[in-house]
């Protein structure tokens, strides 16, 4: 009975296992959540049902601040009429959240399942845990709360506690502390390559996507290994290694040579991490342009013979442009059907970017 | 009932005092004191305990209780329009939350209880909201959770088309009407002679009179005899429904006409509580040590982003300015027409009437009339606010322009009908087939395509016939028309007509 009812519903009807007509109406809804000086947005999924109802374009809508005609407002607007029911008062919190709970959130969200790490990648390191409590210990680890607690039952059942006045004074022996014991933690080491095409034909909007596809999986992985390291690798008919920086700002013309970035992703991987030690993650965005058929075959070798056999699993992102044929996902889909090691994902628009990490991250590799 | 510890008993009988010798006048109050998970089942449900099974408040409650745990958002405050009035606080709050709580809803709990607008509700919906939940329980043990449900969906999906107004104005019912007309026959003269009849009555006059009445007759066999925007109650009174189909259509209408006030008064019910909690916050509760975490809170509150409209912050901005006008007699005729800049900034006739002003507002008073009224130039000015439009070319939203005429305009036309689009029942009887016909009165924005074909179709499975809409859609007169099978088509009509008249029109500043 009751809103647990209502909730497993609500949940059932999102997942498709009952009124798969409503899948349609499903969106997916956003949280802002905020982190350093980042906005990101969480999905939340939630049920539109359709209603009469104006086209949100041509509305407008008033606003506040500062600016003069013509100037962009910053943000999306929201929608600031609609049907108050007893509006709760409901405060926006400028929380900002760590990468561990950013992780646990899309985790959440997605679905998403935990990581495997290659068996023989592990090293065993003992750590401290604290989550005893035991009587003694010193100040700087004293648990208030218990503390507070022995000391109040105390209190009432002297029957020296006066509501008016609920002044507690702890004796020694309510006094409580964290006490810890050591655990054995597996310590994994991973490395993101991410390589992305930056001829021409890659925009402004392409970048963002790969940007923002970027954060969340550094943000997932980063949960599952501690030691986790990123490179970067740009191309068009040559590869280079690039900061982060650089990576998002590049923009060159020219062909493009996808082989060259392979080529140099496998030799920062032969020199720099040994796949016995290291979980091996290369990520590769484009928009589906090779320059000629014989290099597509080149790379399909290096795919083959290097990579598959060694990484934890090969990303492929193709974003749509307006140039892009997307001929490279297709060749990739003949030569490799149905090869788990290898994802492909195409991402047409900042929305389908979700669905995309999904497709990444889904198999829990 | 009440659950409040010692401390906060004592500031409650204190706050309540203060809020009275303020002259507001509320129900009884019951605060409560629950946990978070309380407080967000809860406000999924609209602030009452029970509601009926549906998949909507489980949606409500995922979004609510997702965003407290994630740390993004918390709610402060609750409080039901009930006689009396029941209002939450959550457990956990720091004192000088309680504090602010407990004053922020006594001024809710004034308004509820002295706005006019909320004089027609029911004040013990608490129990009508168990009864309806125990009804619909009831229907969905004889015919199945799947069967309601969708029905409910259906309905909740035309939950908007109701007649805001009718709860204000008592009008003839259609059977009312018909009635009266069926009771007219030509009356004659009574005649003693019968050799006289023929001058008293002339038959010429007779005959013309049987003429009159019948071409009554045929007008108002168009049905309904006038448009009806109370699209709900024309569905649950006409269309072919099961019994169980027509109580839930009765139920989820109730309801909304419940929530319907809360609607109409957004800006100037939060704009009246946050006024009060800020007055008695800073005046009579607030100790030393709270001052900063109380204007954290209250400037969160109020805090405005450029593309939203905070409707606390202009209802309190609007009701400090209408008391400091009526403080110092800035209004009336020689204040209108001063055009003395210097003058009009030193203006103070020391009437005071500013409090004595601010509660007649909020006795007659609904956001429309109140901001057609009180919103002024100057005002605008002040607080920076601007009209936004989508920039086709840019694609995005720009600050479109600062003129006050405009920004009226669009604040109006976004509260006018809670900025939906207004639609009526045009003719039941469309062509002769039974086909139901609705108009939308296009005041210049088109509806959304999509959502409109979707609602359409639930229109046509609740009507059992056919369902034609007229509407405008990219300045083209449109009838989009959905078969009993839910197939949709659409035709184009004649020429673009001028806007239609309305007296909902938003152009009246």
């Amino acid at each position: 009975m009751g809103i647990r009812e209502d909730h497993s519903r609500f949940k059932d009807i999102v997942r498709g296992r009952i009124k798969e007509n409503f899948k349609k109406y499903v969106t997916q809804g956003e949280m802002i959540g905020k982190r350093e000086n980042d906005f990101v947005k969480i999905p939340v999924p939630s049920i539109d049902l359709p209603r009469f109802k104006y086209g949100p374009k041509q509305r407008g809508g008033v606003g506040q601040g500062q600016g003069q005609a013509g100037d962009p407002l910053n943000g999306e607007p929201q929608d600031g009429s609609g049907e108050a029911g007893n509006q709760p008062g409901q405060h926006e919190l400028e929380a900002t959240l760590s990468m561990e709970e950013l992780a646990e959130i899309l985790g959440e969200e997605l679905e998403l399942p935990d990581i495997q790490p290659k068996g023989r990648s592990r090293i065993d390191v003992v750590k401290s845990k604290y989550s005893g409590i035991a009587p003694v210990g010193p100040e700087g680890l004293r648990h208030f709360k218990s503390s507070y607690k022995r000391a109040l039952k105390r209190y009432i059942s002297s029957g020296t506690y006066h509501p008016d006045e609920p002044v507690i004074i702890p004796i020694k022996q309510d006094m409580r502390y964290r006490s810890f014991k050591p655990v054995v933690q597996p310590q994994t080491n991973a490395v993101v390559i991410y390589m992305m095409d930056v001829s021409g034909s890659m925009g402004e909007e392409q970048k963002e996507i790969v940007r923002l596809e970027s954060f969340w999986i550094n943000t997932w992985l980063k949960k599952h290994y501690k030691g986790l390291e990123t490179r970067f690798i740009i191309h068009d008919a040559t590869a280079k290694e690039v900061d982060e920086k650089t990576f998002f700002s590049t923009s060159e013309s020219g062909g493009t040579l996808i082989s060259s970035a392979y080529k140099l992703a496998m030799e920062i991987v032969q020199a720099d991490y040994p796949f016995d030690q290291w979980n091996i993650y290369p990520f590769h965005f484009s928009d589906g342009d090779n320059w000629s058929g014989e290099d597509t075959r080149l790379c399909m070798r290096l795919l083959h013979e290097f990579f598959l056999p060694n990484v934890n699993q090969f990303g492929y992102g193709q974003v749509e442009s307006k140039y892009g044929s997307g001929q490279f996902a297709k060749d990739l889909e003949r030569e490799f059907p149905n090869d788990e090691r290898l994802v492909i994902s195409k991402i047409e628009t900042r929305d389908k970017i979700l669905d995309s990490i999904k497709d990444f991250l889904g198999k829990g590799k | 009932m009440a659950n409040l510890t010692p401390e906060l008993e004592k500031w409650r009988v204190k706050i309540l005092k203060i809020a009275e010798g303020y002259g507001l006048d509320m129900f009884e109050t019951i605060f409560e004191l629950i946990t978070y998970d309380q407080i967000n089942q809860f406000a999924s449900y609209g602030g009452f305990p029970v509601r009926y099974p549906h998949w909507r408040f489980g949606m409500e409650y995922e979004q609510l209780s997702k965003s407290y745990e994630y740390g993004l958002s918390k709610i402060y405050e609750m409080v039901v329009n009930t006689d009396p009035c029941y209002a939450y606080l959550m457990e956990g709050n720091r004192m000088v939350d309680q504090k602010l709580v407990m004053a922020h809803v006594y001024g809710h709990c004034d308004f509820f209880k002295n706005n006019q607008w909320f004089a027609p509700t029911n004040r013990k919906m608490m129990d009508a909201m168990a009864n309806h939940a125990t009804r619909i329980r009831r229907y969905t043990d004889r015919y199945g959770v799947d069967t309601v449900e969708d029905f409910i969906d259906k309905v909740l999906s035309l939950e908007n088309l109701i007649d805001r107004y009718s709860p204000y104005i008592k009008k003839k019912t259609e059977k009312e009407r018909q009635d009266e007309a069926r009771g007219s026959e030509v009356s004659l003269l009574r005649v003693n002679r019968d050799y006289m009849d023929e001058y008293i009555n002339p038959p010429e006059f007779v005959a013309s009179q049987k003429q009159r009445l019948e071409d009554d007759a045929k007008r108002s066999a168009k049905f309904p005899s006038e448009p009806q925007r109370d699209i709900l109650a024309f569905l649950m009174h006409y269309a072919p429904l099961k019994n169980w189909q027509q109580d839930i259509i009765a139920i989820i209408r109730d309801e909304a006409y419940y929530f319907a006030p809360q609607g109409m008064t957004k800006i100037m019910n939060e704009g009246w509580a946050s006024y009060w909690h800020s007055k008695m916050m800073t005046r009579d509760i607030l100790n030393d040590s709270e001052v900063i975490d109380f204007a954290d809170a209250h400037s969160g509150t109020m805090a405005m982003s450029p593309g939203g409209f905070n409707p606390y912050k202009i209802g309190i901005e609007l009701f400090r300015d209408i008391e400091e006008r009526w403080n110092k007699g800035r209004f009336g005729k020689q204040w209108n027409e001063c055009d003395d800049i210097h003058e009009k900034a030193r203006w103070d006739l020391n009437l005071g009437q500013g409090r004595e002003k601010i509660f007649e507002v909020r006795r007659n008073y609904n956001d429309v009339t109140f901001i057609d009224e009180f919103l002024t130039e100057e005002f605008c000015v002040q607080n920076k606010m601007f009209v936004y439009k989508f920039n086709r070319r840019t694609g995005q939203y720009e600050v479109d322009t600062k003129d006050f005429k405009a920004i009226k305009r669009q604040l109006l036309f976004q509260l006018t009908n809670f900025g939906q689009p207004i639609i009526q029942v045009e003719d039941a009887n469309f062509e002769n087939r039974g086909e139901l016909l609705l108009t939308h009165l296009w005041e210049g924005v088109d509806m959304q395509p999509d959502y409109m074909r979707e609602t359409l179709k639930n229109v046509a499975a609740i009507w059992g016939r056919p369902v034609n809409l007229a509407t405008v859609q990219d300045e083209q007169p449109m009838v989009f028309r959905c078969e009993s099978n839910g197939e949709l088509s659409e035709h184009k009509v004649g020429e673009v007509q001028q806007g239609p008249p309305s007296e909902t029109s938003s152009d009246e500043s």
